[in-house]
């Protein structure tokens, strides 16, 4: 009899330091068939993936492909048994050919057959109906050039089972057919593929059937012909849990922020916020909820003129109220804004990147934001000492001493000196991204706590999360981005969790392609 | 006319040092590792060969000039080889800083070079001056009936066979790193190391051989200059390291291609003996000739950034380290 499952992954588990990624999931793959890995961010799925392609080896559990139990140790030992994973982020050589990259790492004679590979490669391509042109170099190609590289590449050594981590993330509608049209191709050829996404409308347009993962936990799977957006949003984001944050009602709240036609484009000018018109009030938490890479990042960025907009994009800063002076900040760069007397805090996703100095002490990264004030060529370092010195006592921030390197500090008490420099400032307005990311349940209190009384002293807090229940417990309104378009505000006190959930997976606008 | 011919023998002699130098820095840098150490690796070369040399010619009763170049040869290869691989196990194996341990090695090097050199000179006795008079013979002999051709024999064969050796490496180099198998893994792994991995290349391997074989061919710049430049003797006048800098700075004028690095080694030859052939200049403005090559290097650096050119980039990971994150 012949095997059913191209892939089986039994009851796997593996943990990064504290965080259990994975546990005791269970996943199966027919042959021919198309699965969706549905989940939200941070639910498992690249890691489950990462070790079917051999990056990381699983602490517990079983692997079958083809029936028989194997240990994967590298992405050779992968390869070897027919698995080819095309990652998000490409691995392909700038300088070198489509052909080149394709043949790397490869044994064969001492000479490269450039003439053979492209002969090959033409094959692949006419036979599952890609394009690529052998002698392209990398760096003339587009995102879905290099995707579709990717893809031959792992064919091309011979993959019978692929795995595509959220492929459509990077790729304009059109694109998105192509690849679907591919991946039929390749599935009617008795290839068996494994597709990543957080997509609902994906999920029913392509896949045979649909694992879901919730918080590194395996909730089920099911034919995609039985599923329907709502039953598998219900998968995806649970139960509601009580989590008792307080919340107060919002003192008068005045309109500070006012962020109109708001449109960023990235690098490759692929649009990544999309048109948003949002006010943020004085006295309240505003949460922003969304996919990663929905367009938070760019949302905060763009605010604190960090990232270029597209002309006619708007924000207005109102310090008095909405009858008051306004002060456009689109078009300024960090600096200004402060020179022009905006307050603007900003406690960034990357917090030992774009937060803080991992390398300098506290006093240094105090210093930071201190370094121009005070009129004597020489920085002041009496006042930065003692900001260091009240915000470990306050936040209770764990620490040798107030001259140690902030890399030498935990994750949470990381957190803990960057939140407490930016309150200190006495903002107007506070953004934060991903505040409570990693940390213990005890410092995330201490976060909200900081947030609700920022909040209480009129400042306007911008809260960008990923955990609904805390959004849903913490936040007076609920903005819900979706592919860089805002997709409904919320009322945080009345929403519920399935609510956010479909205007987090677009459930409105994309009802009409999933059914198509 | 003749002016010209002596111009241009000259700067062949001179360019061939430092295409040495230089073939060998482009394959350590196609594998992602700038080696600073290039002039201290021609030092160990020169002096390890005339060692080698000296000692043959002392201790053979009747030395032999191909015996003495044979042992001379190997000898500066292996040293320079060493040197190539202290360097590739500080910063491959303990991920040492690239720049720091490059311009160790260089000081190294130089150090070590002249304390031998002068400990030589010592022993050879007599006027203090080392020489290796048979084996210099064989390494700048040539064929007189092919060199007496004229001005085109003058210009084509009146030189050592390591001139055209140098020549010949450059084409295999320039083969190996656009033809062959293992120089595209090779570029691969100077490029994106963390891809070369993924595809299943052994990056430390890589790195290590290409670091240690690239040492050997510049170690080769140190041989050339003290059996043929200087013929046969040691002077600790520092003019290997000012070489061996223009060889780094000959990498960049080439664009890290080796066919290319020929003709900008002997163009580097002209620049830097055309004060000789240009009557009445002072001192000072000697000095401001002898600048020409540097200057030329900070053009095209120029003129290669504002062009964008990708083709004419450093590797991408040129100086940086490599190791797997968590596994």
């Amino acid at each position: 009899m012949a095997e059913e499952f191209a892939v089986r992954m039994v009851d796997i588990t593996k943990t990064f330091g504290q965080v259990k990624a994975n546990h005791k999931v269970y996943l199966e793959l027919k042959k021919g068939e198309i699965l969706s890995l549905l989940g939200e961010n941070g639910s498992g799925k690249t890691t489950l993936m990462n070790m079917l392609s051999g990056i990381y080896f699983p602490d517990e559990g079983q692997i079958y492909i083809d029936g028989r139990e194997v240990t994967i140790a590298s992405p050779h030992d992968a390869y070897k048994l027919g698995i080819g994973m095309v990652h998000q982020h490409f691995k392909l050589v700038d300088v070198l050919t489509a052909a080149e990259n394709i043949e790397l790492g490869l044994p064969g004679g001492a000479v490269v057959d450039r003439k053979a590979v492209g002969r090959k490669v033409r094959e692949i391509c006419d036979r599952y109906g890609f394009s690529v042109d052998p002698d392209k170099k990398v760096y003339d190609m587009s995102v879905s050039e290099k995707q579709t590289l990717e893809i031959v590449k792992t064919l091309y050594r011979g993959a019978n089972i692929l795995i595509l981590d959220e492929p459509t993330a990077v790729l304009t509608p059109q694109e998105t057919e192509k690849l679907f049209a591919v991946m039929r191709n390749m599935r009617n050829d008795g290839k068996s593929i494994i597709i990543i996404t957080h997509k609902l409308n994906e999920v029913l347009a392509i896949s045979d059937r649909v694992t879901v993962l919730r918080k590194g936990e395996y909730i089920g799977d099911m034919d995609t012909a039985k599923a329907d957006a709502r039953a598998l949003t219900d998968m995806m984001v649970g139960r509601t849990v009580t989590l008792n944050i307080q919340r107060d009602e919002p003192v008068q709240p005045q309109r500070r922020l006012e962020i109109r036609n708001l449109t960023v484009k990235d690098a490759e000018g692929v649009v990544r916020l999309d048109d948003v018109n949002l006010d943020v009030y004085a006295g309240e938490i505003l949460g922003i909820a969304g996919i990663s890479g929905c367009g938070q990042k760019e949302l905060l960025e763009a605010i604190a003129g960090l990232q270029p907009t597209v002309s006619g994009s708007s924000v207005k800063y109102r310090p008095t109220g909405p009858d008051g002076p306004a002060e456009e900040l689109v078009g300024q760069d960090p600096r200004s804004i402060a020179e022009k007397g905006v307050r603007l805090a900003f406690v960034p996703e990357d917090r030992l990147g774009m937060g803080l100095v991992a390398s300098m002490t506290l006093v240094g990264n105090m210093m930071l934001k201190e370094y121009r004030s005070g009129k004597s060529p020489l920085v002041d370092r009496k006042h930065p000492h003692d900001m260091a010195q009240q915000i470990v006592q306050e936040l209770e921030v764990v620490t040798p001493s107030i001259d140690t390197p902030v890399r030498k500090l935990s994750g949470g008490n990381v957190q803990k000196v960057l939140v407490g420099r930016e309150i200190a400032m006495t903002p107007s307005v506070l953004m934060t991204a991903y505040a409570v990311r990693g940390l213990d349940i005890n410092t995330s209190y201490t976060i909200y706590n900081l947030l609700n009384e920022q909040k209480r002293r009129g400042v306007a807090v911008i809260y960008v999360g990923e955990d609904l229940d805390v959004l849903l417990q913490l936040c007076d309104r609920i903005a819900v981005l979706c592919g860089g378009r805002l997709n409904g505000v919320l009322d945080g006190r009345t929403a519920t969790k399935e609510e956010v959930g479909y205007h987090m997976t677009a459930l409105q606008n994309d009802r009409k392609e999933a059914g198509a | 006319m003749t002016q010209l011919i002596s111009l241009l023998t000259s700067a062949i002699v001179f360019g061939t040092v430092i295409l040495y130098g230089s073939l060998g820095e482009i394959l350590t840098e196609k594998s992602g590792n700038l080696n600073l150490g290039v002039p201290g690796i021609m030092y160990l070369g020169g002096i390890a060969g005339l060692a080698a040399a000296f000692f043959y010619e002392m201790h053979a009763a009747e030395p032999v000039g191909a015996v003495g170049l044979v042992l001379s040869f190997l000898a500066a290869i292996l040293a320079s080889m060493l040197g190539g691989l202290i360097y590739a196990f500080l910063t491959i194996t303990l991920r040492a800083n690239q720049n720091v341990t490059g311009l160790t090695l260089t000081i190294f090097g130089a150090g070590l070079a002249n304390l031998f050199g002068g400990s030589l000179n010592a022993l050879a006795g007599g006027v203090g001056q080392i020489s290796v008079a048979v084996t210099s013979r064989a390494y700048r002999a040539y064929i007189p009936a092919l060199a007496g051709l004229g001005l085109p024999g003058q210009l084509l064969f009146s030189f050592g066979f390591m001139a055209y050796l140098a020549i010949v490496i450059a084409l295999i180099a320039n083969w190996f790193l656009n033809r062959s198998r293992v120089g595209l893994n090779l570029r691969a792994v100077g490029e994106d190391p963390a891809t070369a991995d993924a595809a299943g290349i052994n990056v430390t391997r890589y790195k290590y051989l290409a670091t240690c074989v690239g040492a050997g061919i510049s170690g080769l710049g140190g041989l050339y200059y003290a059996m043929d430049y200087i013929k046969g003797t040691w002077s600790t006048d520092g003019t290997i390291e000012a070489l061996g800098w223009l060889a780094v700075a000959l990498v960049i004028f080439a664009t890290w291609k080796p066919a290319r690095a020929i003709w900008s080694a002997y163009l580097f030859g002209v620049l830097y003996w055309a004060y000789n052939y240009i009557a009445g200049l002072s001192r000072a403005s000697i000095e401001l000739f002898k600048m020409l090559p540097y200057v030329v290097t900070i053009i095209v650096l120029v003129a290669v950034s504002m062009r964008r050119s990708r083709e004419a980039q450093p590797p991408k990971s040129l100086g940086l380290s490599y190791f797997r994150e968590e596994r």
